[in-house]
């Protein structure tokens, strides 16, 4: 009888633990339907090549202009410590609870003072926008913050395609509304389904984007899959996430953060340390990852390319 | 020598209670705590607080319920973790969230309710603690328990500190209100009845 000892196992015959964690997080992840209107977009690098985490991966253009140097604030923390209050008002539930939300198909309502109104699905408007990397600041009413590499397009260019009036000052989002696949929704936390809104010359902005990936692979749900919006000079909860409508108005919105507490939360929301909340003072944040905390910055540290949108405007009174 | 059972049930008591601080530090260690740990410190060890409160004040209506003495000689220890974790919690506010930058701390709580509310409590606490004692108690006599009648009010500040402070859902901290609403509702009966009677208060 050949009893094997543990030393003929040669160790390149032990799979790696990140190989194999790697690759049930891959399972896990491609078992939803999650690839199905993206796989157009994916491209079938192999696994574990690069920054692999297990997700489709997303053809990209890497830009530098926009995006910080500053240190990436890891993936799991990016995935596993959420606000999107349609899936638990706590930052753990979204990664547990997003999964059951179907994001295939999806399609988006165009509505108000747009030339070309219509519903579009999801695919018929990725496909005319190459995408790009923008790393960028995020930066919580709540006071910490993160780095995140975007995946994404300009949502001026977007925008465009659908031929705003004149009358289109405002821009409005609105979330997926459907509290059989979004628990968080069956309690009435906020005033579903959650709206926020820019105004145009915000919107058309060249940092502001429609996000569908970070860390190159397509967005997790918790992260607001498939389609959200990136707005890294106001605070977080301005990035509304799995919009299934886009409106046009003459008539400034009201987010729904505002009409939970106008007093709290404006429309504006821009990052600024000298407005606090009425309850908490915005001068500092926590990075993730960090000891000690760091001094918010005016615009999130964007204001050399925003501030100029709000000339003449008293922040404190637009806050 | 061997121990008595009320002497046994405190012991294991001791021990239980010491569980929870005892699992925060571990996992804090051992980066078990999520993507921001300072904040789920600060927040575990205040929720310990109130859970600790609430059990100190669940122990004299449980000695009425039961008919049974025990329960007011576990009440001193329950009363005593509360404060060691409002301790805990004050410190995780004073250090990660403000690194003892005393100018910052004044600031917050002249102009934040939930911070007042809190630190109120926490202050209200400490003659509480102090005056604990077997000794204590036997010099204050009457004294006493008019001092410790304001673990009433730490309560409340306790409670409000929490509503003060969640942006949008209140459902936790409106659990811990409601017990609290139950917990004092029991006293309250039970003074206007002795009144109705005409028995004066023990």
């Amino acid at each position: 009888m050949l009893i094997k000892k543990p030393t003929d196992i040669k160790p390149s015959e032990i799979t790696d633990r990140s190989v194999y964690m790697n690759r049930r997080r891959f399972m896990q992840s491609t078992s939803g339907l999650l690839l199905g209107s993206m796989a157009s977009m994916a491209t079938a690098k192999s696994l574990g090549q690069q920054r692999g985490y297990g997700r489709a991966k997303l053809d990209y253009e890497v830009k530098t202009g926009f995006s910080t140097d500053e240190e990436q604030t890891p993936y799991q923390h990016v995935t596993e410590y959420n606000n999107f209050y349609e899936f638990g008002t706590d930052k753990a539930s979204p990664a547990l609870a997003a999964k059951s939300m179907t994001i295939s198909p999806w399609s988006i309502s165009i509505e108000g003072e747009v030339s070309k109104p219509g519903t579009y699905a999801l695919e018929d408007i990725l496909k005319s926008h190459s995408l790009e990397e923008r790393i960028y600041r995020l930066r919580c009413v709540e006071r910490w913050s993160m780095v995140i590499p975007w995946i994404g397009f300009p949502l001026g260019d977007l925008i465009k395609r659908f031929e705003p009036t004149s009358k289109a000052k405002y821009v409005e989002f609105t979330t997926l509304y459907r509290p059989s696949e979004m628990p968080g929704q069956q309690r009435r936390v906020l005033d579903w389904p959650y709206v926020e809104g820019l105004r145009m010359d915000e919107a058309v902005h060249p940092l502001t984007i429609m996000a569908v990936g970070l860390y190159g692979e397509v967005l997790p749900n918790q992260n607001g899959a498939p389609l959200r919006l990136v707005v890294p000079w106001k605070y977080g909860f301005k990035s509304i996430k799995s919009i299934v409508k886009i409106r046009f108005s003459e008539q400034q919105p009201v987010s729904s953060w505002t009409r939970a507490a106008a007093n709290e939360y404006g429309f504006y929301a821009n990052v600024n340390p000298d407005v606090d909340h009425p309850r908490w003072s915005q001068a500092r944040e926590r990075r993730l990852g960090e000891l000690l905390k760091r001094k918010t910055l005016l615009f999130n540290g964007y204001a050399d390319q925003v501030a100029g949108l709000y000339t003449g405007m008293d922040l404190r009174k637009f806050y | 020598m061997s121990l008595t059972r009320l002497q046994f049930t405190k012991l294991v008591l001791f021990v239980v209670c010491l569980v929870p601080a005892g699992l925060l530090g571990w996992n804090f260690y051992h980066d078990q705590l999520g993507a921001n740990p300072f904040e789920a410190l600060t927040r575990d060890s205040g929720e310990w607080t109130l859970r600790f409160l609430l059990l100190t004040l669940l122990m004299t209506p449980l000695r009425g319920i039961l008919q049974r003495s025990w329960p007011l000689h576990l009440r001193r220890m329950l009363g005593l973790y509360s404060f060691f974790y409002a301790c805990l919690h004050l410190l995780t506010y004073l250090w990660f969230d403000q690194f003892f930058n005393w100018q910052e701390i004044v600031n917050d709580i002249l102009k934040r309710p939930f911070i007042t509310a809190g630190i109120t409590a926490w202050i209200l606490l400490l003659p509480l603690a102090v005056t604990s004692t077997n000794g204590m108690m036997r010099r204050l006599g009457r004294r006493w328990k008019r001092l410790h009648r304001s673990i009433y009010l730490i309560a409340i500040l306790g409670v409000l500190h929490f509503i003060w402070l969640v942006k949008a859902d209140l459902r936790e901290p409106l659990i811990y209100a409601g017990l609290l609403v139950i917990l004092l509702g029991y006293r309250i009966t039970k003074w206007s009845q002795k009144r109705e009677f005409g028995i004066a208060a023990r």
